[in-house]
């Protein structure tokens, strides 16, 4: 499934998406983000699954567009960490700094 | 005393049930789930995965306090105690603090087992509205979540929102409904989007002397409007069902089928021999957790923690 985590508000879409068909739980992700905002542990929308796979920190949830601005996906560094180190390519994130900032 | 229950127009109805079909004690796995939302708590308890017994009852400010309380009126009019359990897993809003649940799952897998196992397996799209946030679901026909979207942060268009209306305008929530529909014309949803901006439009329209009836519709209206939003965002696919507290309120299902143009799936067990049981759309989420307690000791993943 593809797992939204973030929010939208007045300003735009603000979400980072794994998707965890595509996420092989390697953890190479976990390493380079600069916030540490991922970690990867149990697929909590499928408890029933053995596969271990990528996760925004609950803590991060709710303030992504802040997590996430130093990186400014879609429109600094591009791909921004996550995305460039992501083999199976199972991270996108939502145009929401694209559009603001770019 | 009784003079004061008379001024909750926000209270609905708790309750409790209890299947006479089943003996648990022949049962070999009891497994229950607690669901503690933000308004609104049950309890259900399952033997080998058939639905034995469910409560509901309102969140108090003490998450629990209020899981403890929504699983006892499941079981207080059977003769299961806590020690007999299995397995109990909590979800929902206070999820971390149910204190007899052995782990935690998120709503938004529970809703949607739930409801693949109330609606069948040919629910494909579920909409639970909770009390303070409201979430659309994508699952396949094995009620595996594939996709979900969450609300704003913000409880406009949620059964709190219904609640702070009820007591506004002095209506029993469960009559807004009905009494929405009785009007001449479909008058103009309330524009405000938060609730506490909607309470003064509310009133502003009442002083203007709008019809009651007229000012339901008007806010039934807005909040199957806000809805749609996020459904749209989603991609609605039929069988489409509705979950939570607000299934209950047509006034708003009515308005949301109509305005997205698809209708909600009827609200009835999917196994046959489950027909003559009461449907309550509040306790999709206990009765998911529940299911997934029942998977996990039945598989051996986890191990019973049964004393007696």
């Amino acid at each position: 499934m593809k797992a939204f985590y973030g929010f939208k508000d007045g300003s735009g879409d603000w979400f980072l998406i794994i998707d965890t068909e595509k996420c092989n739980g390697c953890s190479a992700c976990v390493a380079v983000c600069p916030a540490h905002a991922l970690e990867v542990g149990e697929d909590e929308f499928d408890p029933l699954s053995e596969e271990h796979v990528a996760h925004v920190k609950d803590e991060d949830r709710k303030k992504i567009r802040y997590t996430c601005a130093p990186c400014k996906p879609g429109f600094s560094i591009d791909p921004v960490p996550c995305v460039a180190v992501c083999e199976p390519g199972a991270i996108t994130h939502s145009d929401g700094w694209k559009r603001s900032y770019g | 005393m009784v003079e004061e229950a008379k001024k909750e127009f926000w209270r609905w109805p708790e309750g409790t049930w209890v299947n006479p079909h089943i003996n648990w004690k022949q049962g070999k796995i009891i497994t229950s789930g607690v669901d503690v939302g933000s308004v609104s708590s049950q309890g259900v308890v399952l033997v080998d995965g058939e639905l034995y017994s469910f409560g509901s009852t309102r969140t108090g400010f003490d998450s629990p306090d209020s899981a403890r309380k929504a699983l006892n009126i499941a079981l207080e009019q059977t003769d299961v105690t806590e020690e007999n359990l299995d397995y109990c897993i909590g979800t929902g809003y206070g999820r971390v603090n149910v204190p007899m649940a052995q782990r935690t799952i998120t709503e938004i897998a529970c809703h949607a087992r739930g409801a693949h196992f109330m609606y069948g397996p040919a629910v494909r799209t579920i909409m639970d509205m909770g009390g303070q946030d409201c979430k659309a679901i994508n699952c396949d026909e094995k009620g595996k979540v594939l996709n979900f979207m969450m609300n704003d942060k913000c409880a406009a268009g949620t059964g709190r929102g219904m609640e702070v209306f009820a007591d506004l305008i002095q209506v029993p929530v469960w009559e807004i409904g009905p009494r929405s529909f009785q009007i001449d014309e479909e008058p103009e949803m309330i524009s405000s989007t938060c609730v506490v901006f909607a309470k003064s439009e509310v009133l502003g329209l009442l002083e203007q002397g709008v019809p009651e009836n007229q000012v339901m519709a008007s806010y039934c209206a807005a909040m199957a409007h806000r809805i749609m939003a996020l459904l749209h965002r989603l991609g609605v696919q039929e069988k489409f069902v509705i979950t939570g507290g607000i299934a209950k309120n047509e006034g708003v299902v009515k308005r949301l089928e109509k305005e997205l143009g698809i209708k909600t799936a009827e609200k009835v067990w999917y196994k046959p021999e489950y027909k003559d049981y009461p449907f309550d759309t509040q306790i999709a989420g206990a009765v998911g957790a529940a299911l997934f307690a029942h998977a996990m000791v039945s598989k051996g993943k986890v191990k019973s923690v049964r004393k007696t």
